[in-house]
């Protein structure tokens, strides 16, 4: 990627994270590159153990070591490493800098203490304050996420508050300390379509108040597609292909992306006709083909995808495939159908 | 009935679940009002799909259509006939013709059969054919459901979430059914698998002339599949209509905020698409609002919406039905 762009607020450098399990070595993720502007939201999206999670938990360094591993690889923020970090350094950048939303709101908020403390805990964590102050500054982001009922709800405890209510608190613990960078992992799949709509508005428009990053993981391309700025592909460990959100969405050239913009149901869409699906399953992690690792559910697969995985290379200015075809996708010569 | 083209008609039914609570006594703690009062009818060879968020009551009324159950009040014609009022025998024969595919692929096969027991299972209780035309007939299930026949000896861990689906419908397809409640089918799976999944139902009812009951939160994949669509919201059904009406032209605002809440994977048209977000959360079905239950969170309301219900009323002149249960039925929100 174009090292010259000081815009860059993270970059990721051929991340391999692996898991040592009984069966065998799972390449969680595997050789992946990309990189984070200022204010931007970039989308990730892929199916179930393609990678994305693991993704994100590696760029806090959040992977249970053993079973896994970051063996390979850079985390670039503002040009340091993540991954040269000691455990105190890391522990003062986790939560102020980089924070995090977990998929499910029932789980990821502590069930034995109050709403308010777990916010507090965030303050008082990373910076020199005193609890007073933490509170005030609690009662303000408990606002600003839009808890209604403060007093009361300040000290209510997780269970007392609906699904879309805890993802208010667990977005207002991430952005407690201002974090240059938010990653959301699935952060609206365990709530209904409406709630969703809410906490998505609400996380675009804290980003807009905090000028911050966000990188945002989702299966939903809907989601994408109202949110992200750039999006990155990934199938079975690998980043398969990257652009801005037009580009993947408008001319994608890598089947599986293809395949994907096909198979998905619209609601924008007059006649009730067969969808494409892509064939098969994804592969196995612990054993996976030889060659390209999507090659055995490709429409486009040819001898030479056989032989060696593709690399991840720019084919046009900021638009990066794995493909041996892809090429002929930009170019016209191999057709993608029309949507 | 004066339509014969109907093959299931649901009639006020309800089902309320009585909650206890308190350590000796078990003291009534409420009621939850699953499904509160809804009428709806199915006719023969359609997919009629019904939405609505977590809570609103689609999985039980699927639940109470089997009597897996058992409903509280009101009625459900198959055939013409009643199910609630049929004895254990008549039951058992009617389970035949109406089966059921469950959301979760992982918990609804039992781990320790192999997938040719489970399949041969609903076979062996309805005492169809000897052992082994049994095998042979679970093999042809097999194939039709696009898995390899060989594997009728694997057990479910050795398939994929869409693998464990396509057995759940050779399992609902075995007794070759007329209904099928289809309980979430899709929304456990990945994108791609989706597509395979919802392809292979619109072929085997084509194939075998079947019915659908599809149960679903994700609006664009019952779009996809239904002739019609019911939208329920806190136990009640507040809109019913053709697909195309429902989706073109809304008129319950439950149904047009929940449309566009859903974001369209295209970057250009969402751009241009003005959103409407619905405030506030689902209220609780213990004790659900007065009037109109969608009233607190409707930026239509009016007095009358807290004070008394509306009724599902039709609005379509032209001779199609499309029934929407609000006072202000059309007005934009």
């Amino acid at each position: 990627m174009d090292s010259t762009d000081n815009n860059k607020i993270l970059e990721v450098k051929n991340l391999k994270t692996y898991f040592y399990t009984d069966g065998g070595v799972v390449k969680a993720v595997d050789g992946v590159s990309f990189d984070l502007k200022v204010m931007e939201t970039l989308g990730i999206v892929g199916e179930t153990g393609s990678g994305k999670s693991v993704t994100a938990l590696s760029i806090l360094r959040l992977i249970k070591q053993p079973p896994g591993k970051i063996v390979e690889g850079e985390i670039l923020f503002n040009g340091n490493n993540i991954l040269d970090m000691n455990i105190r350094e890391l522990q003062d950048f986790r939560g102020n800098r980089i924070s995090m939303i977990f998929q499910d709101p029932m789980t990821s908020l502590n069930p034995v203490f109050t709403v308010g403390n777990q916010i507090m805990e965030a303050i008082i964590a990373h910076r020199n304050v005193d609890k007073k102050t933490a509170r005030i500054e609690s009662y303000k982001l408990l606002e600003m996420v839009g808890i209604p009922d403060l007093k009361r709800r300040f000290t209510s405890y997780p269970h007392e508050f609906s699904g879309g209510m805890r993802q208010r608190v667990m977005i207002a613990m991430a952005i407690a300390n201002s974090p240059d960078i938010l990653i959301a992992d699935e952060p609206t799949t365990a709530l209904d379509v409406t709630i969703q709509a809410q906490i998505l508005e609400l996380m675009e428009e804290l980003k807009e108040k905090t000028n911050s990053s966000i990188i945002i993981i989702t299966h939903d391309l809907g989601v994408v597609a109202k949110y992200a700025d750039r999006v990155m592909v990934m199938y079975a460990g690998k980043a398969v292909e990257f652009s801005d959100v037009g580009t993947i969405f408008y001319k994608p050239c890598h089947p599986y992306t293809l395949g994907l913009m096909e198979s998905i149901t619209r609601l924008d869409e007059t006649k009730r006709e067969q969808l494409k699906p892509i064939e098969g399953t994804p592969p196995s992690l612990i054993d996976l083909p030889e060659g390209c690792v999507f090659r055995l559910r490709c429409r486009y697969a040819i001898e030479k995808c056989r032989k060696e995985y593709p690399p991840f290379v720019e084919i046009e200015k900021g638009h990066f495939a794995a493909c041996v075809r892809a090429q002929e996708f930009l170019s016209g010569s191999l057709s993608r159908v029309k949507k | 009935m004066t339509d014969n083209n109907k093959l299931l008609e649901v009639k006020n039914l309800k089902k309320y679940f009585n909650l206890r609570g308190g350590f000796l006594f078990q003291k009534s703690q409420g009621t939850v009002k699953a499904v509160d009062d809804i009428s709806f009818f199915i006719r023969k060879g359609e997919t009629f799909g019904l939405v609505g968020e977590s809570g609103c009551g689609k999985s039980t009324t699927s639940r109470v259509i089997l009597k897996l159950t058992a409903p509280t009040s009101g009625h459900a014609y198959y055939k013409g006939e009643d199910i609630f009022k049929m004895n254990n025998h008549e039951l058992f024969k009617m389970r035949r013709e109406i089966q059921i595919i469950f959301q979760d692929p992982y918990a609804s096969l039992s781990p320790r059969m192999t997938v040719g027991d489970i399949i041969s299972e609903p076979l062996e209780i309805h005492r169809i054919s000897d052992k082994k035309s049994r095998i042979s007939k679970v093999k042809e299930l097999l194939k039709t459901v696009g898995l390899n026949p060989e594997h009728i000896n694997r057990y479910p861990h050795e398939f994929s979430g869409g693998q464990r689906q396509r057995i759940g419908i050779a399992r609902a397809l075995a007794l070759t059914p007329k209904l099928i409640l289809c309980d979430e089918p899709v929304s456990a799976l990945d994108v791609s698998v989706q597509a395979q999944i919802l392809n292979l139902m619109n072929g085997l009812q084509k194939e075998f002339d079947l019915t659908y009951l599809f149960i679903a939160h994700d609006l664009s994949v019952v779009k996809h599949v239904s002739n019609r669509v019911a939208v329920m919201y806190l136990g009640k059904i507040v809109e019913v209509a053709n697909s195309e009406d429902l989706y073109k032209s809304p008129l319950h605002p439950y149904t047009m905020g929940l449309l566009s809440a859903v974001p369209i994977p295209d970057p250009e048209a969402e751009k241009q698409r003005k959103r409407i977000i619905l405030e506030g959360d689902v209220p609780s079905p213990i004790d659900p609002p007065s009037g109109c239950r969608f009233h607190p969170r409707c930026p239509n309301a009016q007095e009358i919406c807290s004070k008394s219900e509306p009724e599902l009323k039709n609005y379509d002149l032209s001779g199609n039905e499309h029934l929407a249960a609000c006072f202000f039925a059309g007005k934009p929100i």
